[in-house]
């Protein structure tokens, strides 16, 4: 290896380090002021070691308006809710479109590339004035059920399907005498099984991490997701509250840090499909 | 047999419709019912009842005259632009190196995982944490300015107009440069690695290859990350809603903060913030039809086809140019 050669290397390497540590430390910092006092961090707020005040921060943060398991549970139901009927009724729509040969196919599929690229937030106002007048505002079913209709999903979904299902085991079922649902649900949705991972872990994580449409619709404290326990969190309570702002702020990035780590194997290589769109 | 086929044609429409019947109550009707109120009167937060205006786009016109929105549309491209510029070009790099075939950096897959991390975290999060880390008198960033002498006392830095819309933007592209470096990583290693493997073997450096291969068999998922980005831009909501609320003096304010605002806070303008929806609408639909033009599947044959074209021509070339120095 030439010297020139040598160098870039080592440059490299520290370009990589330098993004590593940048993604690294912001977390870390918070981390551990959510063990350190209100006092310590106002003297010194940079530390990389941790402190004792871990369950005394825990207690300020919950002795107010903060509620991580109300917030908790409630994105677990949503996100849970909203990726299994996002998954299960785009493979459907899928499989629809793929299987049977009828009219207006492929201007169906055509419309689905269309309506891909319509932004949430426009139909946000329509959307919340039709539930304000049907008073379904701050119901938790009302952010899961329009995940039935995810156009990015059928897309990806049905690219996946054209090479990953054989028709003639589809034929073969239906000789057997299946039901074309049952031919659906026992041989079409394990050979997708691959593809299901992938698309349940982003549209879980992005579910998870949704604010606006919360935000609009669940004004019901008993309702709130965890982005909104967050945003409480700027709110003037919490003022000088130091440690415990990164208590809280720490409990919402663990439980994803923790996902992350277990399956970033499968996060990038779904990101590397392309298939981040949820 | 062809009646058989028929019967099954009707299967299609059905498991079609679950989604179809989703689409229609959840997006479309709210779509419509926006459309609607961006030409009536309805504001106020309980307000049920609307009537249509006398002058059909008075909206529309009071929003494209506001000078808030202004502001905010000019914000939202400033800041959109600040992150998406340095974002492409350390994706691009970080992109080159992680695929080279020879001389491979050790512990890639680590630093992958680590360069997309901020991705998955939630952006609200992330929003408040960084309004945490400029905190004034005592925060993180002026705990280090102080520790390494760059500043004598504490400073509001976010009272600055400029810091604060940088810090947004930066926090936009550490967000997503990890993200586009995996898209851009995946699109260079789905080149065929007989275009590189000529190009060595003829000797083009590292460089030659990146701008002469690597990047003209990108173009289509180059171009790609570049509309979706815009699109993703152009409805920034959660960075800068928690980082500072639109401040200092609405200088971090985008149009999707602008759009809430008027809707669900104030004197709750429903009827002026469907009209700045739809505006929006318009600018992503418009930005969206480039798209779908530029990528056609038309255009990814034609590409292919100049792909391979370009490598035999390449090929020709310098194996003539072997032949030329031999002699």
């Amino acid at each position: 290896m030439s010297g020139s050669r040598k160098a870039l290397r080592t440059v490299e390497y520290i370009v990589c380090i330098f993004l590593v540590l940048l993604s690294i430390i912001p977390f870390w910092i918070m981390i551990v002021n959510s063990t350190r006092s209100t006092t310590e961090i106002q003297q010194h707020a940079v530390s990389l070691i941790p402190s004792g005040y871990l369950m005394n921060n825990v207690k300020i943060l919950l002795g107010k308006s903060f509620n991580p398991m109300v917030g908790f549970m409630n994105s677990l139901i949503m996100s849970g809710g909203a990726t299994l009927c996002a998954v299960y009724f785009s493979t459907m729509t899928a499989y629809g479109l793929v299987v049977y040969r009828w009219k207006a196919r492929q201007a169906y599929f055509t419309a689905v590339m269309a309506v891909m690229m319509i932004p949430g937030q426009i139909t946000m106002i329509g959307f919340y004035q039709m539930l304000y007048r049907l008073h379904l505002t701050n119901r938790l079913s009302m952010l899961i059920l329009p995940a039935i209709a995810s156009p990015a999903m059928i897309f990806f979904m049905r690219q996946y399907m054209i090479p990953a299902l054989s028709l003639e085991i589809v034929q073969s079922a239906r000789i057997d005498g299946a039901g074309e649902f049952r031919i659906f649900n026992t041989i079409a949705l394990p050979i997708m099984k691959p593809a299901l991972a992938t698309q349940a872990i982003f549209s879980f994580v992005s579910q998870w991490n949704r604010l606006f449409e919360p935000l609009v619709l669940l004004t019901d404290k008993k309702k709130y997701t965890m982005p909104i326990m967050v945003s409480l969190l700027r709110g003037d309570i919490y003022k000088t509250e130091y440690g415990s702002v990164y208590m809280g702020l720490t409990l919402t990035v663990l439980p994803l840090l923790v996902v992350y780590f277990l399956l970033s194997k499968y996060i990038i290589a779904g990101v590397a499909l392309g298939s981040v769109k949820g | 047999m062809k009646k058989k086929k028929l019967n099954y044609a009707k299967w299609g429409y059905i498991f079609c419709a679950p989604a179809t019947i989703a689409f229609l109550i959840f997006s479309l009707y709210p779509i419509f019912f926006t459309t609607i109120l961006g030409f009536t009167d309805f504001k106020g937060m309980t307000a049920t009842t609307f009537h249509f205006l006398k002058e059909p786009f008075a909206n529309f016109q009071a929003i494209l005259n506001s000078e808030l929105f202004k502001k905010a549309l000019g914000n939202t491209f400033v800041m959109w632009i600040c992150n998406f510029i340095p974002q492409i070009l350390l994706a691009l790099l970080l992109a080159a190196m992680f695929s080279r075939t020879h001389n491979k950096l050790k512990g890639q897959g680590g630093f992958k995982v680590l360069m997309y991390m901020p991705n998955i975290i939630t952006a609200a999060t992330i929003a408040i944490l960084f309004n945490a880390f400029f905190g004034y008198p005592m925060g993180p960033i002026n705990d280090i300015f102080q520790k390494l002498g760059w500043s004598a006392g504490p400073v509001e830095f976010l009272r600055s107009k400029t810091t604060a819309r940088g810090v947004v933007s930066f926090i936009q592209f550490w967000m997503w440069y990890g993200y586009t470096m995996i898209v851009l990583l995946s699109g260079i290693l789905g080149i065929s690695p007989e275009i590189f493997e000529s190009a060595e073997i003829d000797g083009a450096n590292g460089w030659q290859t990146f701008w002469q291969i690597t990047i003209p068999n990108i173009k289509t998922i180059l171009l790609f990350t570049l509309v979706t980005s815009l699109i993703g831009g152009l409805q920034m909501f959660d960075i800068p809603k928690l980082f500072l609320l639109g401040g200092p003096d609405n200088a971090t304010l985008t149009t999707s903060v602008f759009i809430y605002n008027q809707a669900f806070s104030g004197s709750y303008l429903y009827n002026r913030a469907s009209a700045a929806s739809l505006i929006m609408f318009l600018i992503i639909c418009v930005l969206s039809a480039i798209m779908f033009f530029m990528l056609r599947d038309k255009d990814e044959v034609a590409l292919n086809k100049l792909m391979k074209q370009k490598e035999k021509e390449y090929r020709k070339a310098m194996k003539e140019k072997a032949k030329g120095g031999n002699n």
